[in-house]
């Protein structure tokens, strides 16, 4: 096989190109228009295939929810389709463009579901995987597969679909994906309280949330990180910002926030964003705006919400971080300093002391090389993940290594 | 019945069979094992009970090294395996086979952790549905998937089927909903996948078992989702003269940006049958009924179910009703809920769960009545509207061999059609040996083979649940 780049535009030629590659034994690596190929491990390939000009809409059904794209469709321009019919992802797919170093919204929609990138509204609307209907893939045979289809449920075989989520293109190679999506929400409130320590803010953050007014936001970051928005009250306070989205109808909008903000009163909710300000707010976490100065190590670490502050502060003792929670804890997006193993040591000691998981979202390929960029498995987890590869790749070709060695 | 059979039996565990079951006993003392004829019957079917098995035996466990130990003891004698939950299935998921042994987990029905402050709960897989939403309750809380069967199902086999239910609509399905897994390989091997928090580290091997009818491991415990319940829930009557236009009234609610927490189509054959069973208070002069559900605050429901009546104008309704009260608010869904017991206490039915892309629902429908005419069958839809989830129930008489056979096929066309609109064969019931030999119409070969390879990445020996969910004949792996 040729070596080089690859952008075959068409899905014919694409299973022809992985095929003569299973053949060869040709490593690949796998992308989209390539925004994320500096995370993960590095792979050793002998050619790049991207589907970057797969490009298209062949399905959009409003009143169905549904759309079906191919998967080198840019999401910036979906998300504009999307938005002239008021529908919208409802899993606010995080841009990690800006943070690692591309320009906003260049992600195509294959590498947003490859990666299963969800953003603040996971907490309400489920991930990116959970919005998955179907795809079309080649696997590691050169085969073209379709799986799950187009409808809002099905469970017809096995959920091959969704499973493909979050497979950073070790698996197949997707090359069309349908996809659930909703109406746009049209009136958003945000509810602010400023200068909580940790540990408050994600009390606030999960009494929010125990709440039925149905929160579609919840996060809390430090004084210095938020500096970073351009809302200038915001900027300004020079305190720890704790937000609290909710999303609906407009009557409903208001009375759910002003719900919010009487229960809430032990936080001393301070400020409500309307509308505009709300959007332009949860816009920039949704591209990290607060990471976005530096290129220091990046990390996101799964874990349980009321643990995190814990873990954070546990961490803090040894390294200088810098924290945005989302998902009321549940998704802790810490920066270090700039040593050699990214913190990965103490930051998976604390882990395995706390309980959840790390990825290494940012980091220089030399330290990318010399740590586990995602998170360990235990033995049974990795001698079942080693099979899983080996029943859609078995040869090894597509971005071996990118995950876990061997993988 | 009929014409769907099960692979043939290994005749030499047959004959092994008291040595095998007497090991087994020895194994798990403390495990009830059923071995005589008469306990064995109780599990010989689902809740597709047309088909019938007697299996070797069957092993009620009551903790996960028990599961694992009988695994492990199976697979290392070759001994095919059928885990079951309460045996709602109606796919015949459960179907025993005469050479395995069913895995019965039923008694495992502790609740094993609840924790409010994150809204997880871990249970064990033999607890049943409504159970976990019974123990969070009080404190305002529920597990959204509600499929009919949620009295009696299990939480293990929600997970085997990938339940859906009236509110997943808004909610999601099992697979939207649960966050960690216990699972037992055939190997005797305990993975713990996922856990507490809201993704799961390495590969989405929550989304594969999840919906994997038993196939790849035997579910233990799992770790769900809870939701605080919403301050409350009403539902509205639309009453239209044809399908057509209670189709296009569902599709203009969600083009107008309104998600209703359920949105229920019942025909008037449905209606009809629902009204005399329970008086729901159903209009009987529509040919088209549609509930539609939507939760919030008084005044939030007071507005949106005034937005939901302003669109159905367009679509000119015969009936527009509002609930006034939560005795009417029950009523309504009494009758929707009572549907299939009340249909089944007309006749025999079999009840099909094809999927249809929403804009193709009126042809659907109308074509659907074409083909149980030319069987001469008569046929209700009930059915989950917003989702295009379809449950045409046909009609028949089971004591008649020749309809039994009739049936199969006229269900066997309507799932064909489904297909062909864009749909799919099941929503939410399972593939089980009802619809085994259909998947061809929705796969190709290669997809099916890949299928094939996750399974064998499980359960190598393909000694889980088999017979089920693939092609009987096989699809030639290499």
């Amino acid at each position: 096989m040729r070596v080089g780049f690859h952008a075959p535009d068409t899905v014919e030629e694409l299973a022809y190109l992985v095929a003569e590659a299973a053949d060869t034994r040709t490593p690949l690596e796998v992308m989209g228009r390539g925004t994320k190929r500096e995370v993960g491990r590095p792979v050793q390939h002998g050619a790049v295939i991207s589907t970057e000009s797969l490009v298209g809409i062949p399905i959009y059904e409003p009143s169905e929810l549904v759309l079906v794209a191919l998967a080198g469709t840019p999401v910036a321009q979906i998300e504009q389709l999307l938005a002239e019919n008021d529908q919208e992802f409802p899993f606010e797919p995080v841009d990690l463009g800006p943070v690692l170093g591309f320009g906003p919204g260049q992600a195509t929609i294959g590498g947003v579901i490859a990666t299963n990138l969800s953003g603040s509204r996971r907490i309400l609307s489920g991930a990116a995987r959970d919005h998955v209907l179907g795809v079309q893939a080649v696997n590691g045979r050169g085969e073209t597969i379709r799986a799950g289809g187009r409808v809002m449920k099905n469970v017809t075989g096995y959920d091959l679909a969704r499973a493909l989520a979050g497979s950073w293109g070790t698996l197949a190679v997707m090359t069309e994906i349908a996809i659930k999506v909703l109406p746009a929400q049209r009136e958003v409130r945000t509810v602010l309280c400023f200068g909580l320590a940790d540990l408050n803010g994600v009390e606030a953050l999960c009494l929010a949330l125990g709440t039925p007014f149905e929160v579609s936001g919840t996060v809390h970051l430090h004084a210095e990180l938020a500096e970073c928005f351009s809302d200038q009250e915001i900027a300004n306070a020079g305190a720890s910002v704790t937000a609290i989205r909710v999303e609906n109808f407009p009557a409903s909008a208001r009375y759910r926030s002003s719900r919010l903000k009487q229960m809430l009163q032990a936080y001393a909710p301070a400020l409500e964003l309307d509308t505009m300000r709300s959007r332009i707010f949860w816009n920039e976490v949704r591209a990290l705006k607060m990471f976005q100065k530096t290129a220091r190590p990046l990390w996101r670490i799964s874990t349980v919400p009321s643990t995190a502050p814990k873990l954070v502060s546990s961490l803090a003792r040894k390294i200088d971080v810098r924290v945005l929670y989302d998902w009321s804890g549940g998704l802790v997006w810490l920066e270090t300093p700039p040593i050699s193993d990214a913190g990965a040591v103490e930051i998976r000691r604390t882990i395995a002391e706390f309980g959840g998981h790390a990825t290494l979202i940012r980091a220089e390929a030399q330290a990318r090389a010399g740590i586990d960029v995602f998170q360990p498995l235990d033995p049974p987890l990795m001698a079942l993940t080693a099979s899983l590869k080996r029943a859609f790749d078995p040869v090894g070709i597509l971005n071996p290594g990118r995950m876990y060695a061997g993988i | 019945m009929s014409h769907l059979s099960l692979p043939s039996p290994d005749l030499a565990i047959l004959q092994r069979r008291n040595d095998i079951l007497k090991q087994l006993k020895k194994l798990v003392p403390d495990a009830i094992l059923i071995t005589d004829q008469e306990g064995r019957r109780t599990f010989e079917t689902d809740a597709l009970t047309a088909y019938r098995c007697l299996p070797l035996a069957v092993v009620l466990p009551e903790s996960t090294e028990e599961v694992s130990a009988i695994l492990r003891f199976c697979h290392e004698n070759h001994v095919k395996v059928v885990p079951r939950g309460a045996g709602t299935s109606l796919s015949g998921g459960a179907l025993p086979l005469e050479d395995a042994i069913v895995l019965c987990l039923t008694r495992m029905t502790k609740v094993l952790s609840i924790d409010l402050t994150n809204r997880v709960a871990r249970v064990e897989a033999g607890i049943t549905n409504t159970g976990i939403t019974q123990a969070v309750a009080a404190q305002g809380f529920f597990y959204a998937p509600d499929p009919s069967s949620q009295i009696a199902c299990t939480v293990g086999g929600n997970v085997a089927t990938n339940s859906g239910g009236a509110h997943c609509l808004k909610y999601g399905v099992t697979t939207n909903n649960v966050l960690g897994l216990r699972i037992v390989l055939m190997s005797g091997e305990i993975v713990d996948i996922g856990g507490p928090s809201l993704d799961a580290p390495g590969y989405d091997f929550l989304a594969l078992i999840v919906g994997s009818e038993g196939q790849f491991g035997v579910v233990t415990e799992v770790t769900v989702r809870l939701l605080k319940a919403p301050e409350g829930a009403r539902p509205m009557l639309l009453g239209f003269d044809s399908n057509e236009k209670a189709g296009a009234c569902v599709a203009g609610i969600i083009a107008a940006g309104i998600i209703p927490v359920a949105l229920e189509f019942m025909d008037r054959p449905a209606i009809h049958v629902c009204e005399h069973f329970v008086a729901a208070g159903y209009p009987l002069d529509v040919e088209a009924l549609l509930i539609v559900e939507v939760e919030g605050s008084e005044d939030e429901i007071d507005t949106l179910l005034e937005k939901i009546g302003e669109i159905a104008e367009d679509y000119h309704p015969l009936v527009m009703r509002r609930s006034q009260s939560a005795e009417e608010s029950a009523k309504i869904w009494k009758g929707r809920k009572a549907a299939f017991g009340a249909i089944g206490q007309l006749s025999d039915y079999y009840c099909m769960d094809g999927v249809i892309p929403l804009s193709k629902l009126p042809k659907a429908l109308d074509e659907i009545g074409w083909i149980c005419r030319r069987y001469r069958f008569d046929v209700a839809n009930i059915f989950h509207a917003g989702d295009g989830n379809l449950h045409p129930l046909i009609l028949y008489n089971a004591n008649d061999q020749l309809q039994l056979e009739r049936v199969e096929l006229c269900g066997a066309e309507i799932l064909k059609l489904c297909v062909e609109l864009g749909g799919c064969l099941t929503g939410e019931h399972g593939v089980g040996i009802e619809k085994r030999e259909l998947m061809r119409v929705q796969y190709s070969d290669a997809d099916l083979a890949q299928q094939m390879r996750v399974k064998a990445a499980f359960d190598p020996d393909w000694l889980l649940n088999p017979g089920k969910v693939f092609p009987l004949e096989g699809i030639g792996l290499q």
